[in-house]
């Protein structure tokens, strides 16, 4: 199959704060540059895109040296956290911005689902916002009055197409635009699925679309998402973006890995020490907590598709007997999701010396959000050895768990795998 | 599998070509420019009660306005042309340049929702205002033509002379100009906002030095000293030449007509390579 797309070497400078007071003094010293034919000068400096990090500089590269090639037919996932550059990739590719070095070379049509009902005027009909939108879109006025009947079909505004668009409900306007760009034809298709979430119902509608364009007509997609169960299912490559840069390219279950393993070097994220913090009493001292996978890399992002594994490190000074520490599982906005106890273990008596307590929360339980990890020890009835301290955060990544083929946020603090059985009845 | 490097319909780059407009793609994207001529044209004046009688209203008070201050009150001779032809004549033809520069200079700023959104060649805007100012600008032709018979009856003796046929070019010269400064203006608006101020009084101003409400003459014989300025200005040619060609009167030279031309060409030229160093990263300072 051909290289359709070609992405090298671009990278995308931004300036810092605000644009105003100095800009005009540094676009003079640019162009002094440029006039006797030297680089930019603002361009060797900026910071990596580190959000968390205070800026030192005034300029920040968005993405920096990022190659890659498509080829005709692929689904690319484009992966990576907030903040890693995947927006601005998008807005590179639909050209509404310029790299700031490198070039992207395209054989097709790049269009991309955000521009519903770009062009839109309220005070014209349906059927001339049609056309507008259409036009805006690139298609040509034939093309677009030969999918008319289509467009207001799907649509479904048939009875209110000769009325002005201002007259419209939200959800009307929203399912013209759909319309119009789902009719558009483009050679290579870009969705962001992190831009189009707040309306379910659209959601779902422009992925069933995309699995449509990619699954039946073989057509090139570029798909952008923090759902890794879509990736999964829809993608057969992805790339993953890390603070503007490329950080792996492949397969996209490979991706996937890769993107949820990021995180396992970080110090302190899944692993919390606390030696020093001297927590329990003269009987009892917890030591550490930590978040594995099933191999023991301790990781914080987890597919709902994992177990996940805790680990409770603690060290007995003098043999007791009827502990138990609690792992109390909580929303990030406090609501108790379950409660799980070492009672049967513990209850018996622990020996003098260090132990490790291990559980695992099994796989299709939590729902795709953050859940923190809180805990604590004690005898029942009898005293309180640990406070409840939130110990750790996890976050929970998509795999589909609700029980349906749409990839979708379902409802809940929990969302475990149910199986349903469908009985003939005669 | 090895495609030729030429094969690819389209590159993103950070590279600007000095001038580069690509004619191609703006023919390609027509029918959008049709379309945008017809949304301006169609909704201006949606939910208005007067509608396109306003086009009407502005230019005749004006004229009225202007034929009591300055002909009335300050005596300025227009020859044996009534004086509220005279002045309709100039505002007719100043409106569609001041309405060309006034739409075009904010440009980048008023169409950022959509220019961030999609591409399509950014130059289609500018060039749906003067194509739809067109409209506008034959509205108010037709009132003129509509005092121009009545003064005929009248017992004036009026009449057009064969300077008539430059009438497109003149118009065209018109549209250059709005076009060039319009969109050098646009380009440094989406950094500096301090323009947007500027062009609304700017504009007003232009105004009294383009011989709107005075003929050309006057000012050499009143104030020779700044002539100049008048007579160095292209939009005082055009105007002067517009008033000439219809009504007879003012003075026309080849000269000042090839230096009007050359001016509106190199003025347009210079917006085009401003607009276009600007339209691929403005959104990143808009």
């Amino acid at each position: 199959m051909s290289v359709i797309l070609k992405a090298e070497n671009i990278s995308k400078q931004y300036r810092l704060g605000t644009v105003g007071t100095g800009t005009l003094s540094h676009d003079l010293n640019r162009w002094w540059h440029m006039i006797r034919g030297k680089e930019d000068p603002y361009l060797q400096v900026g910071g990596v895109n580190d959000r968390s990090a205070v800026a030192t500089e005034d300029y920040v590269w968005a993405l920096r040296d990022i190659n890659f090639e498509v080829k005709q037919g692929e689904v690319l996932g484009i992966i990576g956290k907030n903040g890693a550059g995947k927006s601005t990739l998008l807005k590179l590719l639909s050209r509404v911005t310029a790299p700031t070095t490198g070039t992207i070379k395209t054989k097709g049509r790049i269009a991309s689902l955000l521009e519903i009902g770009t062009g839109f005027h309220p005070e014209l009909t349906g059927r001339e916002n049609i056309f507008m939108n259409g036009a805006v879109l690139g298609m040509k006025r034939a093309e677009i009055k030969a999918k008319l009947e289509e467009i207001i079909a799907f649509s479904g505004c048939e009875m209110y197409i000769d009325t002005p668009v201002k007259r419209y409900s939200s959800g009307m306007t929203v399912r013209l635009g759909f319309a119009v760009a789902a009719h558009l034809e483009p050679e290579i298709l870009v969705v962001d699925e992190v831009l189009a979430v707040g309306d379910a119902e659209f959601q779902k509608k422009a992925i069933g679309k995309m699995q449509d364009l990619s699954m039946g007509e073989g057509r090139t997609v570029l798909f952008v998402s923090h759902n890794m169960g879509s990736v999964r299912s829809l993608c057969t490559r992805g790339i993953v973006l890390n603070n503007g840069e490329l950080f792996f390219e492949g397969e996209s279950s490979n991706a996937i890995d890769f993107y949820l393993n990021q995180d396992s070097t970080e110090v302190g994220s899944g692993r919390m020490n606390f030696t020093k913090e001297n927590l329990g009493n003269k009987e009892l001292k917890l030591l550490e907590a930590s978040i594995t996978d099933k191999i023991g890399r301790v990781r914080t992002t987890f597919s709902q598709s994992e177990g996940i594994r805790v680990h409770i490190k603690f060290e007995v000074f003098k043999s007791i007997i009827g502990m138990r520490f609690n792992l109390k599982v909580k929303t990030t906005s406090g609501e108790d999701v379950f409660v799980t106890s070492s009672h049967f273990v513990t209850k018996g008596g622990v020996e003098k010396g260090v132990h490790e307590l291990q559980l695992e929360i099994p796989a299709f339980l939590l729902n795709m959000k953050r859940y923190v990890f809180s805990l604590n020890a004690g005898i029942p009835g009898h005293k309180i050895i640990i406070e409840p301290i939130d110990t750790l955060f996890v976050d929970i990544v998509g795999e589909n768990a609700g029980g349906s083929d749409f990839v979708e946020k379902w409802p809940g603090i929990v969302s475990p795998k149910i199986k349903w059985i469908l009985n003939e009845k005669n | 599998m090895k495609q030729p490097e030429d094969d690819w319909l389209y590159e993103i780059s950070p590279k600007r070509k000095f001038i580069y407009l690509n004619f191609k793609e703006i023919w390609d994207y027509r029918d959008l420019l049709i379309l945008f001529v017809k949304r301006d044209i169609v909704t201006v004046y949606k939910q208005t009660i007067l509608g396109p009688l306003w086009y009407f209203i502005q230019p005749l008070f004006t004229s009225v306005i202007f034929t009591l201050v300055f002909n009335n009150i300050a005596n300025i001779p227009t020859g044996n042309v009534p004086p509220f032809l005279f002045n309709l004549a100039g505002i007719t033809a100043w409106n569609y340049f001041n309405q060309s520069l006034t739409q075009t200079s904010n440009t980048f700023t008023a169409n950022a929702g959509i220019f961030g959104k999609v591409y399509f060649p950014r130059v289609i805007m500018p060039l749906k205002t003067v194509i739809s100012g067109l409209f506008k600008f034959g509205i108010q032709l037709s009132i003129l033509i509509v005092f121009y018979i009545y003064f005929l009856f009248q017992g004036y003796d009026l009449r057009p002379n064969s300077n008539l046929l430059l009438f497109p070019v003149y118009v065209l010269m018109m549209a250059l100009l709005g076009l060039g400064a319009g969109m050098t203006i646009s380009a440094f608006t989406t950094k500096y906002r301090d323009l947007t101020v500027m062009v609304g009084f700017a504009t007003s101003l232009l105004m009294y030095i383009s011989a709107v409400p005075y003929p050309l003459s006057e000012v050499s014989e009143k104030i020779p000293e700044l002539a100049w300025l008048v007579k160095y200005n292209p939009l005082a040619q055009i105007i002067e030449g517009f008033r000439y060609m219809i009504l007879d009167t003012g003075i026309f030279t080849w000269s000042g007509f090839f230096y009007t031309m050359t001016f509106s060409i190199v003025l347009f030229l210079v917006g085009l390579v401003v607009f276009n160093g600007t339209e691929k990263n403005f959104i990143d300072t808009v």
